[in-house]
């Protein structure tokens, strides 16, 4: 049995499988499926100052190996999250993280005070990477001096660990991580989804209401897997690699790739059971190459 | 109640003409409990092109031969694959899911309709056996294009009186299920419906005219199945709900349906 423990700034990971946002809802969904406790951290659906009614049905269309989806950030608010979904949560003895979005900087500052209130929440990721959302998250996220404003800000009023998501619809991804990590986050995860589209030819419409969406799944893990590489030789806080991880096998690649840590999003769906399998696989993959630890891998890649 | 992911076996498949299967499964430990108008999400195998799990209302529970049946309409590339499976393979399935019908709280007075349209009226035959099982015999009415959509009328035919449309009028009465005379003839006290939309829509008018406590089965796009994602969603009263969990069944009082 290797040590699979690793460190996000100062967030200790028994493992460094987390679940990513908008996947695995609060977690309690898939209570049935896995022991919540063996996941390394979960990060619950994306949560805004206000609530949001998210966009219009129909919001998903599947893809080759892999889906499009256009919630819009649906969720009833930071209070509703505070009230109703923080006491269900509290006591599950894992990292819950919650991911938060905005339209404003304002938003995102006022939503990650009340946060940094609750003391079972170590972390949070902040979403400035949302494609579904008019003036939304992603408006941040596209360009260095958006995303640098908006993670001071936010930095100001957050005392614990602050993750950024990053978008991968920019031209330089590594500029942008740089913007966050000189403005003070202690991590950045990425890729958040990939602007996509599908049209439905027999009725000539686009399937999503919103025309656009993100997207997701084992198609789109080459290009997280790029992007992972490139961010985790551009800064020095760590990386938390996402984008089409379906197995251990998957997951292993990022960490040599340079992830401190990985999230399982869209293959939830598949396997609602996967997280755990994925860790198990870690493990046996470390033993199997005489590595006593996974931090021995991390961004090992031989080249 | 407890959802799990079992690996069932496949114990018949059976065509039932060109655009249908029904295929039974079963498991070396008993099946969990279900109730009618919950569902499975079923993993496809060995389908490039299908990526999620497939959401397969459940047909009816054999408990005697600790089967689950699921009737299965050929649609696309993931239900193609899923009607090749033979006896004695494997198949992925998450279940139960969502919640089921409202039964019926005094059964002695009661009369149910149980409307169903095409592959629809999957649902509607462990439904039927759990009313009749409680004593309340219930009426179907089943609606199709044609005779060759109509499926499983002999397991309806043991339950209760069965009444059918057809457009093309190769079977029962010609036209649309709320054409059908017995509508006229008959009083009910609760109508359960799943089908295409546009029917459903057609009968929850008819319910609301009356006033008769309906509820309708929804198949909205959907990938978690778990009301994780967010992505089949309706508009209710109370905003947008997931229809894998808090329906696929909804009382039509809930929906904001122009009706």
């Amino acid at each position: 049995m290797a040590d699979l423990s690793v460190n996000i700034g100062n967030l200790k990971l028994s493992n460094p499988v987390m679940t990513a946002s908008g996947t695995f809802g609060y977690g309690k969904e898939f209570e049935d499926f896995v022991d919540l406790e063996k996941i390394g951290g979960i990060i619950v659906k994306g949560t805004t100052l206000h609530r949001r009614e998210g966009n219009p049905y129909p919001r998903m269309a599947e893809t080759p190996m892999g889906m499009l989806n256009a919630v819009g950030l649906q969720n009833k608010g930071v209070d509703y999250f505070i009230s109703e979904i923080y006491p269900q949560i509290k006591d599950i003895r894992t990292n819950m993280i919650v991911n938060v979005s905005g339209s404003a900087i304002e938003d995102y500052v006022q939503t990650a005070e009340k946060i940094n209130a609750l003391d079972a929440i170590p972390a949070i990721e902040l979403n400035i990477s949302c494609p579904n959302v008019k003036q939304g998250g992603m408006a941040f996220g596209v360009t260095a001096k958006g995303a640098s404003e908006v993670v001071k800000a936010v930095r100001e009023v957050y005392k614990k660990t602050l993750i950024v998501k990053l978008s991968p619809n920019v031209t330089d991804i590594t500029e942008i991580a740089r913007a966050v990590e000189g403005a003070g986050a202690d991590s950045v995860s990425l890729i958040n989804t990939l602007l996509g589209m599908a049209i439905d030819a027999e009725k000539r419409r686009p399937i999503l209401s919103t025309i656009t969406g993100g997207m997701s799944g084992a198609a789109v893990k080459p290009i997280a897997l790029r992007m992972v590489w490139q961010v985790s030789k551009a800064v020095k806080i760590p990386v938390i690699g996402l984008g089409g991880i379906m197995n251990w096998k998957d997951a292993v690649e990022f960490l040599l790739a340079g992830a401190s840590a990985i999230q399982i999003g869209t293959a939830n769906f598949i396997d609602p059971a996967i997280t755990v399998k994925v860790s198990e696989g870690i493990n046996d993959y470390l033993d199997r190459h005489g590595f006593t630890s996974v931090k021995d891998i991390i961004g090992g890649l031989i080249v | 109640m407890k959802k799990y992911i079992l690996d069932l076996v496949v114990s018949q498949n059976t065509r039932l003409h060109a655009n249908y299967v029904l295929i039974k499964m079963t498991h070396a430990n008993p099946l969990p409990e279900m109730v009618p108008g919950q569902f499975a999400e079923i993993r496809i195998d060995g389908s490039n092109t299908t990526f999620l799990r497939r959401p397969i209302s459940i047909n009816f529970v054999d408990k005697e031969a600790n089967e689950v049946w699921f009737l299965v309409q050929l649609v696309g590339d993931g239900t193609r694959k899923l009607a090749t499976v033979k006896e004695g393979d494997v198949v992925n399935v998450v279940l139960p899911l969502g919640n089921g019908y409202t039964l019926p709280q005094d059964l002695t007075s009661v009369k149910p309709l149980l409307v169903g349209g095409g592959v629809g009226t999957a649902p509607m035959l462990m439904l039927g056996s759990t009313l009749a099982k409680m004593g309340c015999k219930p009426t179907f009415l089943l609606g199709a294009r044609s005779s060759k959509d109509l499926l499983q009328l002999d397991e309806f035919q043991k339950l209760g009186d069965v009444y059918m449309t057809t457009e093309d009028g190769s079977m029962g009465e010609k036209g649309y299920v709320t054409q059908h005379s017995v509508l006229n003839d008959q009083k009910f006290d609760v109508i359960y419906t799943c089908g295409p939309k546009p029917m459903m829509m057609a009968v929850a008018k008819y319910a609301k005219a009356n006033d008769i406590e309906c509820e309708v089965s929804l198949e909205n796009t959907m990938a978690c199945g778990v009301g994780a994602c967010l992505c089949c969603v309706e508009n209710t009263e109370e905003g947008h709900v997931c229809v894998c969990k808090d329906g696929p069944v909804f009382n039509i009082k809930k929906l904001l349906w122009q009706i």
